[in-house]
């Protein structure tokens, strides 16, 4: 008697627990019926290509892009997840994850220049766009930012969304306050070299007692490091055999120096960049000059950085010490995404000369693809949240001139732990005299 | 007598069990060896299947790859000890445990102090008394990553609420993030503010079971309100003080989330790791770096120095009340 109630409960249990899961398999089944207003009884269900992304501000800059195919497709929706404003620290490390474990990437993935040497050495991580015929989009890009997408086999997994030439923004309001000239032009004048650049700051700060000259050390040390490496057969971190010579680079030093100088003289803000602090001090105006690649622009201009309160109040400059190029991204399909031939598709629109028009005008981001980079949309483009600064002309004209930075396969975590270092010296948690020896020391770590 | 049948039936065990003859009492042997000595296994199983797969698995799996040099995105390859011998030696890992204790002795201690004053107070007769002990709660109920979010807008350096509070006071604005101490405070406070109120909620829960007479009777002979708290109330508690002491340290030693939102999602907690504790040093080395058997390494650490922590607290609290 008693093991046959038992077995009676059991039984129930059993019942009870399939049950359970055929309601909750049936939920997941059918949570989107496929009804896009198409009319049509076959219409099939539209496939959602996530895009994911990082970066401050307008980031990538397909709010635009992405808003107009989405009202003009029915077959492919595009989703973009923006999933932090830093690359190095938060959205790589997560992306390698899950590139690794083969599941939690989108169908498109943003892909910083820091990341790509990885991202080449590991072919097995990404579907081969040669497959869907985007191998003939090799004429589009310059030599270097094409070859940056063709992994150690030989397949080409990413194409170039954006480079970074250089510029220096300036709050053109504070720049009148002290007494400086504010036309953008003149403003170049003043500053030849970084050494004119720290004088004009120090006679700024005379005049303006609230504002720092810079917003931290982190900032200019990149871009003087970028400027500095171009003299130096463009290597930063790592050599072309991917060797460590942070100690023996000449130019990580003088970006260094560079970076102490500043902060010694008591030109920053203390405010490291890409953080919520670094943000808050746009809206605050906590700082008036911000190294400028073209992307930063639309970092600026977004609603969680300086945003529409300070349109028209900053501007674009030339950068002391001529041109350089930071940063940069690629967009790449993961092997493991349901629907890469959808997600092809995206990438090709997304790079292609449409997207990135609409990325240029939007955010700021200057184009890879050549074609994007003479459409006359983009050649005569002038930003007006930057005072209608002449952005075609300053960025695009120089675009095809960029000399490519090589980037080492742990670019991206010793470029994490130096900049770290960077910091520490402006907020003071690690002493000047100390600060080089422990990015060197923390550098070889973090490659090792 | 019972040696004697047992040594009958054991002669009988071997014998091949003939079909059909023997079934029908085997089936019911072996339904009531089920009812009588597996079921309670069987019905305590869950937690132990659970406990090994995600409890016990883990702990075994780290160990082993702490013996590796593992690169996740690469090769693997034995070091035996490697690992930890690096770790012992490793500035930034004693740094990390440095700042572990550091933070957990200045949240702990003030927390358990004030938790058994607020258990003491609600224990008296107030007015909405479930109201007010509910409300000791609520910091519970509330996310941590949304505790430190809010904690670290007041710890601001430029636009903080605390640094503006100082200043009336005449005090320089304080970098809550950039030194040291200060960001022990900030991200002690953080701690203190969720879990005060659940300590005092068992400290009351426990007080609650202490006899009145004894205070009847320490009041006839004179005891003061005060000495009855230190001499009846503290040593009555000990088993609760060892419960909640324990646990403090495990959650002490194991800290992450509010350092990390308080660095913004960082790991490496400050510019130069001021407040990085073991469990974000691990996820460092692990998960940034990829260094899979060093951070395997430092979390078999973690467990070691929690154990003695634990040990350390433990044979501590034992003592409260001890002597007569």
């Amino acid at each position: 008697m008693m093991h046959n109630s038992r077995r009676g409960r059991l039984l129930a249990l059993a019942a009870v627990t399939t049950l359970a899961l055929g309601v909750t398999a049936a939920c997941g089944s059918d949570d989107k019926p496929a009804d896009n207003g198409g009319g049509s009884a076959a219409a099939a269900e539209p496939v959602t290509i996530k895009v994911q992304t990082f970066g401050g501000g307008k980031n990538f800059g397909y709010k635009e892009a992405i808003d107009k195919w989405n009202a003009s497709h029915k077959d492919i929706i595009i989703k973009e997840e923006h999933l932090t404003d830093q690359f190095e620290q938060v959205y790589w490390p997560q992306m390698i994850q899950w590139l690794q474990s083969g599941t939690g990437a989108g169908d498109v993935v943003g892909i910083d220049e820091g990341g790509m040497g990885l991202a080449k050495a590991h072919p097995e991580w990404w579907a081969d766009l040669g497959e869907y015929g985007l191998k003939d989009r090799q004429a589009n890009f310059a030599s270097w930012k094409w070859d940056g997408g063709v992994a150690a086999d030989g397949k080409v997994f990413a194409l170039g969304t954006d480079i970074g030439g250089m510029s220096l923004c300036y709050r053109r309001d504070l720049f009148e306050k002290a007494g400086l000239p504010a036309d953008r032009d003149e403003v170049s004048k003043l500053w030849p070299t970084w050494d004119d650049f720290v004088k004009v700051g120090k006679e700024f700060q005379a005049k303006v007692k609230d504002t720092k000259f810079v917003d931290g050390t982190n900032t200019l040390f990149n871009v003087v490091a970028v400027q500095e490496a171009a003299k130096s057969g463009n290597v930063t971190y790592f050599d072309k055999d991917n060797n460590l010579i942070v100690d023996k680079n000449p130019a990580v030093k003088t970006a260094y120096d560079f970076a102490a100088k500043i902060s010694q003289e008591g030109l920053t803000a203390k405010l490291r960049n890409f953080t919520d602090e670094w943000k808050t001090g746009m809206k605050k105006s906590q700082f008036a000059t911000l190294g400028c690649p073209a992307w930063m622009l639309g970092v600026v201009s977004g609603d969680d950085a300086a945003g529409p309160d300070f349109k028209g109040k900053w501007d674009v400059a030339a950068v002391p010490g001529g041109g350089g190029n930071w940063g940069g991204s690629w967009l790449a399909v993961p092997k493991q995404s349901k629907h890469p031939k959808e997600a092809a598709a995206v990438l090709d629109y997304l790079t292609g000369q449409e997207g990135e028009v609409s990325v240029f005008t939007y955010a700021g981001n200057m184009p890879s693809n050549s074609l994007a980079q003479q459409d006359p949309a983009v050649q005569s483009a002038k930003n007006e949240y930057f005072n209608d600064a002449p952005v075609g002309d300053i960025f695009a004209k120089s675009a095809s001139s960029l000399q490519p930075v090589f980037l080492g396969v742990k670019h991206a975590q010793v470029k994490n732990a130096i900049e770290s270092v960077v910091s520490a010296i402006d907020d003071g948690s690690v002493p000047y005299a100390q600060g080089w020896q422990k990015l060197v020391d923390d550098a070889v770590k973090a490659a090792g | 007598m019972s040696v004697n049948v047992d040594a009958g039936r054991s002669t009988q065990a071997p014998l091949p069990p003939r079909r059909g003859h023997a079934r029908r009492p085997q089936g019911r042997g072996f339904l009531s060896w089920l009812d009588l000595k597996a079921a309670p296994y069987l019905l305590v199983s869950p937690y132990f299947l659970l406990f090994l797969i995600f409890g016990i698995f883990p702990l075994g799996f780290t160990l082993w790859y702490s013996l590796f040099k593992f690169d996740l995105t690469g090769t693997e390859e034995w070091t035996g000890l490697g690992n930890y011998t690096a770790l012992l030696s490793d500035s930034a890992f004693w740094n990390a445990v440095v700042n572990t204790l550091g933070m957990f002795f200045i949240a702990t201690v003030p927390q358990i102090l004030l938790a058994l004053l607020l258990a003491n107070a609600l224990n008296k007769r107030i007015k909405g008394q479930l109201f007010v002990r509910m409300g000791v709660l609520l910091p519970l109920v509330t996310s941590v990553v949304a505790v430190a979010v809010v904690f670290t807008q007041l710890y601001g350096r430029d636009w903080g609420f605390i640094n503006w509070m100082l200043d009336w006071f005449g005090v320089d604005p304080i970098d809550w993030k950039a030194q040291r101490i200060p960001s022990w405070i900030a991200i002690s406070t953080m701690i203190d503010w969720r879990w005060t109120g659940y300590n005092a909620i068992i400290f009351l829960a426990a007080m609650q079971t202490i006899p009145k007479d004894l205070y009847e009777a320490a009041s006839i002979d004179g005891a003061s309100r005060r000495r009855q708290f230190w001499q009846i109330t503290v040593p009555m508690l000990r088993p609760t003080m060892i419960f909640v002491v324990l646990n403090s340290t495990i959650g002490g030693l194991t800290l992450f989330a509010e350092p990390t939102t308080f660095y913004g999602g960082n790991v490496h907690g400050g510019t130069n790791s001021q407040f990085q504790t073991v469990s974000m040093f691990i996820v460092e080395q692990g998960f940034r770096e990829f260094d899979y058997g060093y951070a395997s390494g430092a979390a078999w650490l973690l467990f070691l120095m929690i154990l003695i922590g634990s040990l350390i607290n433990f044979l501590l609290v034992r003592r409260i009340g001890g002597k007569k």
